[in-house]
């Protein structure tokens, strides 16, 4: 199905580009469908940008979701030609080519064409225990906030940059065929609250993830990694993290 | 096992090599190479096992190792053997934390330090040794 639009017609430097959006209602359809549009876009045109504008002009009933519309949000994520990557963090102009597939997320359930329930993932986030694990508290009388030292924080900040987008999970082989996989965007997670110096909680989190679908599922593909938009590198935590289960750090 | 309503990329998705570089393609080969080298390890229980029916038995099955698609079998399997070894200690050292870098602050744009040149390097290494055995193990076998 092929639809032209005109949003930039009045745009001088415009170039046209073919979006297919992938529509799929689990409620009544047996299988995937794409319906095509031609979008003009910019340097700077981002992918969500060009399916709003499709939303706008030509089919309001795509359902995608979205937030904040600068990578922060961590709502946008899909799979663009063929990769997850964030709608909003990926301009039409650095894939170069003249057709941009959009199609939902693998390895979550779907919604409605783009959208993804993200339940079993936060749900292996809250496994984790993503918090702060001692006897003790900062907020009372009396008392300091906990310290730490520069090199302190070096050890976790990284990690503390997840967004819960699940690109990491989407790409991930294992979380492919594994439907009890803990996955990489959980792992990272409790590395990154292990190798916090204020948090005694790591014993607890190691025997949670001691499992046959625990870490051990993780055979250090990194594709994780690559398609982590914020730099998070949930390959290296995890990798860490089985150092601490192995022996190697302690 | 996945759920029919889950959208798992299942094993198609899993074995795909060509999205996210090297490393998904050493993630493949491992697999494969140690799939092969089991299925080699049960016919070579069932190659020695004719040693049951005495030395004219055992001879006329190591006769068929001696042929054209025997050699090239036994080069695959060195191939495999080397870069399965290889790739191993690399993943194993990996898995252990070692060699995938230290935390940092990431800046834009952002590439990850765990999928750093020594890994590339390892899996890089894994291929040519096995290629490198591969073609030894043909000389050897093909008396040149």
């Amino acid at each position: 199905m092929a639809q032209t639009t005109s949003l930039a017609e009045n745009m001088s430097s415009s170039q046209s580009i073919t979006l297919r959006i992938a529509r799929y209602n689990p409620e009544h359809d047996s299988t995937k469908t794409f319906m095509e549009f031609q979008i003009q876009y910019e340097k700077w045109t981002t992918v969500l940008e060009a399916i709003l504008d499709v939303k706008k002009h030509f089919d309001h009933s795509v359902a995608v979701r979205y937030s904040c519309r600068q990578a922060t949000c961590g709502s946008c994520g899909m799979i663009i030609n063929g990769k997850p990557r964030l709608a909003c963090f990926t301009k039409i102009s650095e894939l170069n080519s003249n057709i941009i597939t959009v199609e939902p997320m693998n390895n979550f359930p779907i919604i409605r064409d783009l959208a993804v329930k993200f339940e079993r993932l936060f749900d292996t986030h809250h496994k984790v225990k993503p918090y702060l694990i001692r006897d003790d508290t900062e907020i009372s009388t009396n008392t300091k906030e906990f310290l730490q030292s520069p090199e302190e924080l070096e050890q976790y900040i990284q990690f503390s940059n997840c967004i819960k987008c699940g690109l990491c999970n989407s790409a991930c082989p294992t979380m492919a065929t594994d439907s009890s996989f803990v996955g990489p965007q959980a792992l990272a997670q409790a590395y990154r609250y292990v190798a916090d110096s204020r948090d005694k909680g790591k014993d607890d989190r190691l025997k949670i993830l001691d499992d046959s679908h625990g870490i051990w599922r993780c055979h250090f593909a990194g594709s994780c990694s690559q398609v982590c938009p914020k730099g998070v590198d949930p390959a290296m935590g995890i990798q860490l993290l089985r150092g601490y289960m192995l022996g190697f750090r302690s | 096992m996945t759920k029919p309503d889950e959208h798992k990329e299942g094993i198609g998705g899993m074995i795909n090599p060509r999205r996210y570089g090297i490393e998904r393609v050493a993630y493949l080969l491992m697999r494969l190479s140690g799939l092969g080298l089991l299925a080699y390890f049960i016919g070579h229980i069932y190659e020695t096992s004719s040693i049951l029916k005495g030395q004219v038995g055992w001879n006329e099955f190591l006769e068929l190792t001696q042929t054209n698609t025997g050699h090239a079998i036994l080069a695959i399997v060195i191939a495999m053997c080397v870069f399965h070894t290889v790739n191993g200690i690399r993943v194993m050292l990996g898995h252990g934390g070692v060699g995938v870098g230290k935390p940092a602050r990431p800046d834009y744009p952002y590439i990850p330090a765990s999928q750093n040149v020594r890994h590339k390097m390892g899996i890089y290494s894994a291929i040519i040794l096995a290629a490198i055995a591969m073609m030894y193990g043909l000389a050897v076998m093909l008396g040149e």
